[in-house]
């Protein structure tokens, strides 16, 4: 069951013409002895919905953590869009076209709503600080450019009304949910989700699951996931990744996935998967 | 009218310390350091100024001499930031720390060198003419009112920057979270050196302020003024960018109050006696945001 192989990715029927937009060949990371990533190999299409599952500490986040280059790994390489991520930075990576949320979520707190979109937004502004010193036209354009950009990608999620609100005081859920707007304010191509539905109780995590289709509908970008809530992977994911221990134990559809036996021995333990 | 002479005093005095102030708690928003070579950019920005406002020396025009002098400061602080704290960027704070208290001293150190001991008299009058204004019955010279009219238009014009623009807002999201902020695309680099460009031209108004007011420069007159733009920034809250507005205002009016008493010699000692109450009633200083524990 084991698909190693990179040349054979399970790309969805629409995306099998275009290149994909990540490639990761035999990735690993060691931290000191420790081999927390070791040899993973993925290929996300287009448009793709992918999901990465696990057990806890199985290195889902570090794997994100590799894609958008906190980490440098220690072999392997990334493919963006087919250019290779190697001498990237975080910024140059963002820039390149990848963007993320995290697990636990990390706004600007102590910005308003608005601030944070435009924050993913600074570098489609296209002003210089003389501009906006002297208030000259391409300050006020560019702002309100970016403003209405803001306002458009707020109203995915009927945030508008809270624009001025401080991202601090907003609930739970819409903290998740600025998140994903923020990090689609930097245009990317990959959306990278760490536990999108974490804390959310299940009439939210349906909402979030129409959502996520819609944002790779509309702006026809790919979109990986971490979840642990299995009712939004199987829901959503057209292709799944089974991470443990740091390594690859299956990859394939939602249907296979679920009657994988390696997967469930991961889960529930050896010997438990009959009664799964 | 004792009164509104020394509350003048107090106002133009905690201009410059709000000035200074300003540049300690944005850098420390940003990067967590106190730069302790901040108070030594002030003194090498007087001797910039003395230098080219003076006849005996360059004898330039004030338009010119405050340029240099605000862009003098700027360009020593992003070579400091380059040479001396980038490559420490992943280091422990205290190295940091250690490395702004080197800094500081070399900056003192190289002054001496070149510009001697003796402290120059700066050319107060070719800044700001002498003279002054009468309001009722009150007198009021130039260089205070000056001085805190200009304090307080460049507090705006920060303000706005840090508000409005887009640095401003990636130099706000970079301080609450560096790390986030890179993810989003945003180069910190730039964001910092900006920081203390930005810190060191609010300075470099500070020293030509502070020279127009007490014109006496001398290689270490960034320790005392700089010691007391710290406690400013501290007693606001550090990190704060009103915070350090108003605690150097409040540490200015302090010591003018103190002097107004009768007690000059005492007022750097009640700077520190309320520094002391500060942190041991609100540590976080009066604007500061309470420390929350990272989960």
């Amino acid at each position: 069951m084991v698909n190693n192989d990179p040349k054979a990715p399970l790309l969805p029927e629409r995306d099998k013409e275009r290149n994909p937009v990540l490639e990761c060949v035999g990735l690993g990371i060691d931290f000191g002895g420790l081999t927390a990533v070791d040899d993973f190999n993925i290929t996300i299409g287009a448009t793709e919905i992918c999901g990465l599952i696990g057990p806890n500490g199985a290195g889902k986040t570090t794997v994100f953590n590799l894609l958008t280059k906190v980490y440098q790994p220690t072999r392997g390489s990334i493919y963006l869009d087919g250019k290779d991520t190697k001498h990237m930075n975080t910024v140059r990576a963002n820039k390149a076209g990848i963007a993320r949320t995290f697990q636990n979520i990390r706004l600007f707190k102590g910005l308003t709503v608005m601030e944070n979109v435009l924050i993913g937004l600074h570098n489609e502004m296209d002003y210089r600080l003389g501009g906006a010193l002297f208030r000259l036209p391409n300050y006020w354009k560019a702002e309100r450019i970016a403003r209405e950009r803001a306002l458009e990608l707020l109203s995915i999620f009927d945030m508008q009304d809270f624009a001025e609100h401080k991202s601090g005081s907003l609930p739970y859920g819409s903290q998740r949910r600025l998140e994903i707007v923020r990090a689609l304010a930097t245009n990317p191509t990959l959306l990278l989700l760490d536990e999108p539905a974490a804390g959310m109780n299940p009439a939210e995590t349906d909402d979030l699951m129409s959502n996520i289709k819609k944002i790779q509908e509309t702006f026809q970008i790919a979109i990986l996931l971490i979840e642990h809530d299995m009712s939004l992977v199987m829901g959503v994911c057209e292709g799944i990744a089974v991470l443990n221990y740091g390594k690859l134990i299956a990859k394939g559809t939602p249907a296979e996935i679920q009657n994988n036996p390696k997967v469930i021995e991961a889960y529930l333990g050896a010997g438990g998967g009959d009664d799964a | 009218m004792f009164f509104v002479s020394h509350l003048v005093n107090g106002l133009q005095l905690g201009s410059i310390y709000a000035l200074v102030a300003l540049g300690y708690t944005m850098v420390y928003g940003i990067i967590k350091l106190l730069n302790f070579a901040h108070g030594d950019f002030i003194m090498v920005g007087g001797y910039i100024a003395l230098f080219s406002l003076s006849t005996t020396f360059f004898g330039l025009p004030p338009a010119v001499a405050v340029v240099l002098t605000i862009v003098g400061c700027m360009l020593l602080a992003v070579v400091v930031e380059k040479l001396a704290y980038r490559p420490l960027r992943n280091a422990p704070r205290i190295s940091v720390l250690i490395t702004a208290i080197g800094v500081s001293l070399l900056l003192q150190n190289l002054a001496q060198y070149f510009f001697g001991a003796t402290p120059m008299n700066f050319p107060t009058h070719l800044l700001i003419p002498a003279g002054g204004i009468t309001m009722g019955d009150v007198f009021v010279a130039y260089t205070p009112l000056i001085t805190i009219i200009a304090a307080l238009i460049s507090m705006v014009i920060l303000t706005y920057l840090v508000q409005r623009t887009k640095l401003g807002k990636a130099m706000r999201a970079v301080s609450e979270d560096t790390e986030a902020a890179q993810l989003m695309g945003i180069n910190v680099n730039t964001i910092i050196t900006f920081t203390f460009a930005v810190g060191a031209g609010l300075a470099g108004i500070g020293a030509l302020l502070y020279g127009a007011g007490y014109p006496r420069i001398e290689h270490t007159l960034g320790v005392m003024l700089g010691l007391m733009a710290f406690v400013a920034a501290v007693v606001g809250g550090i990190g704060s960018i009103p915070g350090a507005m108003i605690g150097g205002f409040a540490i200015g009016l302090v010591e003018a109050l103190v002097t107004a008493l009768g007690f000059s010699e005492w007022r750097i000692g009640a700077v520190f006696l309320i520094l002391i109450i500060v942190l041991m009633v609100r540590p976080t200083g009066i604007m500061g945001r309470s420390m929350m524990e990272k989960v």
